[in-house]
């Protein structure tokens, strides 16, 4: 039998969540409880353990996509017979069994199965224009007769209040909606009763009002009240800010308008350094390790920073100190899959170029799989973005937040270039180097990028100033 | 992490009691030895075997919020041994006023398993028989259940009884006021209550160090209370900590306070997420004094544990999370009426009134029974 299992309500009340990852595939044989896969609700990223063991046959969302609760995401081939390990609720065996009373899932809401809602009996008054109908006749056509429009057209003389009648006063339904989505809505001026929900039973979604505002932003000045084009809606993508987006984004505009910034440039004929990278590329110790400009600009920045310690301190503004770290956790910035993230390496003034270059591919592996754990996120003291594997020479870039200096590593061109009194086809790169001014001066600054540029060109300088 | 609310609080003037080291290594206590001197290695087996099954217990329920089918879980991993060494301490008549987390407590004690899941699915207010087990319902307020446990104390002192109460708390529970009244009243009455506080580090998101400068175990005698302070990993001292504590209330010697020091290694709930707040190197800090693998080094060097017997409990555990999954999820759901039963000992005219008008809005839907 095929056994599914729809997405859970995993917080307190939480209405949908995103699939992060799934680490099975259709086909697969699992185990009760093996791990599936990752969701992100609103408060966390979860394991989903599985709650059957069979044969996947499908799964229905991809990663990146935001599921309701309560929707199927995977289904499974299960061989126990009803019963057993298998939740009865998705089995069809127990709907036979309608009178008794069977178990729910939490967080669905009662009676998964049935498909629509308990329709509401007649109310009292209407249609029960005269007192003719006896209490035990109404009681008992209720479920069956069906008023048509005519019913509030003869006020009844005086209520008449039958024993299974609803409370009179019952309110009439309001537009059905989750609480974040009514939030959505009343944070954007909008009243759910203009909306007609798309949703399950006419719930109104997310989508509902997202859709309903770029209908209304497009068609500025004709007020058609959700009946504009969805071709018209297309011309404006509305995305969520969520997850590691959202996180940046804070990140970032703490760090712009926290700490005074400095961008200073360097361009350094890098010729000999890449001839060094060469080398080491047949050499026997680094047999099966991938060395790149980056792994000797983060030896270059490891030995520079000894020099110049004040780019690898921290702002404590609320014991007003300046922390000056005797170690560096060296972060990298990576574009991984879930966006922006910046995981460090642990105590590389520790590590020898070798050990450097490995931890450096692992880092960007982890993060290019979507891997990183969050103590690879903490705790960073300088950072080095590399734009230059994107083609680009220069740029300011923004501190990743307690940090002081961050340095971007520009792409290594062939240009013509000064070289020995004449001009030469060189190998060259533009570093830039941004800090945090209330933590380094500009001559502190400056002589550390001059240390790093030093190096670039000339590894041989690492026994100078390291 | 050198924010000085991540800090632990420095033992000033207070000594950590232990029994077995985190290394496994067994070592000897003042204090302590006399009260665990009957323990031999089959009930140190007996303890891991303990330990082990609610660490189990624990994955399964874990697991079956994850999968729907209980609405909430409050994770007890790491906090093993100061669970089971507790409540091994005490006599069945000995009263229970736990925490929500306290769930391998109420197993130990005998409640069903199905029936300590339905509180967490939400299809019942309690899962056992407070009379039957002498443990109250699981209490979510916070800290609420000390003035139970003082009450019933001082009530047990009045009937001239030589049993106890026993009061589980956490670390954040201290700054409430309810505790204050407690331990104002247990001293003032020398009522025979054990204060049994778990400081698992965090409440919730806030550090223990933000609840107080001091360790914890100090702040009871400023009631006049005598505490102690215990190594909440270790077992063993666990149990000879509540042993000491008991034999107190028992003798007439009123009220104590231990502070058992252990850790959570998971989120405050299933519906936390604790790396947003945990220091980054604190779980294995943690995980380097984890309650179960050290009794398990100490009975392995003893040849109390082999891969035999290990495969045995880890059967034995299995069988226990088959029997509570297979009981969580063949729960009935419960009427929606019985909202109503068990609010009050007598007919109460309000709530009558409510459950009627509940009872016709129900009865307003199509295929209802009444």
């Amino acid at each position: 039998m095929i056994a599914e299992f729809k997405l859970p309500d995993l917080g307190e009340g939480l209405t949908e969540s995103e699939i992060v990852s799934w680490q099975v595939g259709v086909g697969d044989t699992v185990t009760l409880n093996q791990v599936l896969g990752e969701v992100e609700t609103a408060k966390a990223v979860v394991e989903l353990p599985s709650p059957y063991a069979g044969v996947v046959t499908a799964i229905t969302h991809e990663p990146g996509t935001m599921v309701e609760v309560g929707e199927v995401i995977i289904a499974f081939e299960v061989s126990a017979p009803a019963g057993a390990q298998v939740s009865p609720t998705t089995g069809t065996a127990s709907e036979e069994q309608a009178p008794k009373r069977v178990p729910t899932l939490v967080g669905y809401g009662a009676d998964p199965e049935t498909s629509t809602r308990p329709a509401r009996r007649a109310r009292a008054a209407a249609g029960a224009g005269s007192s003719a109908i006896s209490d035990a006749q109404a009681a008992h056509a209720a479920p069956t007769v069906q008023h048509a429009a005519p019913v509030q057209s003869v006020p009844p003389v005086r209520p008449v209040q039958l024993e299974d009648a609803p409370d009179v006063r019952m309110q009439p339904d309001r537009p059905r909606s989750t609480p974040p989505v009514r939030k959505l809505a009343r944070d954007l001026g909008i009243e759910l009763e203009s909306l007609t929900g798309t949703g399950e039973r006419g719930l109104i979604t997310r989508e509902d009002v997202v859709a309903f505002v770029g209908d209304h932003t497009q068609g500025a000045g004709s007020p058609v009240a959700g009946a504009a084009s969805s071709a018209q809606s297309q011309r404006e993508v509305r995305t969520p800010i969520k997850g590691v987006r959202k996180f940046m984004a804070q990140a970032m505009v703490e760090s712009a308008f926290t700490a005074p910034h400095v961008t200073e440039f360097l361009t350094v004929d890098v010729t000999a350094g890449m001839d060094f990278l060469a080398k080491l590329r047949t050499h026997k110790e680094f047999d099966g390790v991938k060395v790149t400009p980056l792994t000797l600009a983060a030896k270059a920045v490891t030995l520079a920073l000894s020099r110049q310690p004040a780019l690898n301190s921290r702002w404590d503004q609320e014991r007003a100190e300046v922390v000056t770290y005797n170690y560096l956790n060296l972060g990298i910035a990576a574009a991984t899959p879930r966006g922006l993230l910046v995981p460090n390496i642990k105590d590389v003034q520790d590590l020898g170029l070798r050990a450097l270059a490995v931890a450096l591919g692992d880092l960007a592996k982890t993060a290019r799989d979507g891997k990183t754990p969050p103590s690879d996120l903490a705790g960073g003291t300088f950072s080095i973005t590399n734009i230059g594997v994107f083609g680009i020479d220069a740029g300011t870039p923004i501190l990743n937040p307690g940090e002081a200096g961050i340095l971007a590593l520009g792409a290594v061109r062939r240009v013509p270039w000064e070289h020995e009194g004449g001009i030469a086809l060189r190998q060259v790169m533009t570093l830039s180097l941004s800090f945090d001014h209330r933590l380094v001066d500009g001559a502190q600054g400056s002589r550390f990028l001059a240390d790093v540029g030093a190096m670039m060109a000339d590894p041989a300088m690492a026994l100078v100033l390291g | 992490m050198n924010d000085s609310r991540h800090g632990t609080t420095v033992p000033a003037g207070m000594h950590m009691h232990h029994l077995i080291t985190a290394t496994g290594e067994r070592t000897s206590d003042e204090l302590l030895d006399e009260f665990v001197s009957d323990v031999d290695h089959v009930t140190l087996r007996g303890l891991y075997r303990d330990m082990l099954v609610i660490r189990r217990i624990d994955f399964e329920a874990t697991a079956l919020q994850r999968q729907g089918q209980l609405a909430l879980w409050p994770p007890l991993l790491g906090q093993e041994a100061a669970q089971i060494g507790s409540v091994r301490a005490l006599d069945p008549e000995d009263f229970i006023f736990p925490t929500y987390r306290e769930n391998g407590v109420a197993y130990i004690r005998g409640a069903n398993l199905a029936g300590i899941m339905s509180t967490w699915r939400g299809s019942a207010n309690t899962g056992w028989d407070p009379h039957e087990f002498n443990m109250a319902t699981p209490q979510i307020i916070i800290g609420a259940q000390t003035l139970h446990a003082t009450g019933y104390a001082m009530g047990i002192a009045m009937e001239g009884k030589e049993s106890l109460s026993i009061a589980y708390l956490g670390d954040g529970a201290t700054s409430q006021g309810d505790v204050h009244e407690s331990l104002v009243f247990a001293a003032s009455f020398q009522a025979p209550v054990i204060f049994f506080c778990q400081n698992n580090h965090w409440a919730i998101s806030e550090p223990v160090g933000l609840q107080s400068h001091l360790p914890l175990a100090s702040r009871a005698s400023g009631y006049g209370i005598p505490s102690l302070q215990v190594d909440g990993n270790d077992v063993l001292a666990v149990l000879a900590a509540t042993r000491w504590a008991a034999r107190r209330a028992r003798t007439g010697g009123g009220p104590s306070f231990i502070e058992a020091v252990t850790y959570r290694m998971g989120p405050h709930t299933t519906a936390d997420d604790p790396t947003r707040y945990r220091g980054v190197t604190e779980l294995e800090e943690w995980a380097a004094k984890d309650p179960l693998t050290r009794l398990r080094s100490y009975l392995f060097n003893a040849g109390m544990l082999d891969a035999e017997t290990e495969a045995a409990i880890a059967a034995e555990a299995d069988a226990v999370a088959a029997e509570l999954r297979d009981g969580c999820i063949n729960l009935p759901d419960p009427e929606a009426l019985s909202a109503f039963e068990n609010v009050y000992v007598d007919p109460h005219p309000v709530l009558d009134r409510q459950r009627e008008e509940y009872r016709r809005y129900l009865s307003s839907f199509e295929g209802s029974a009444s």
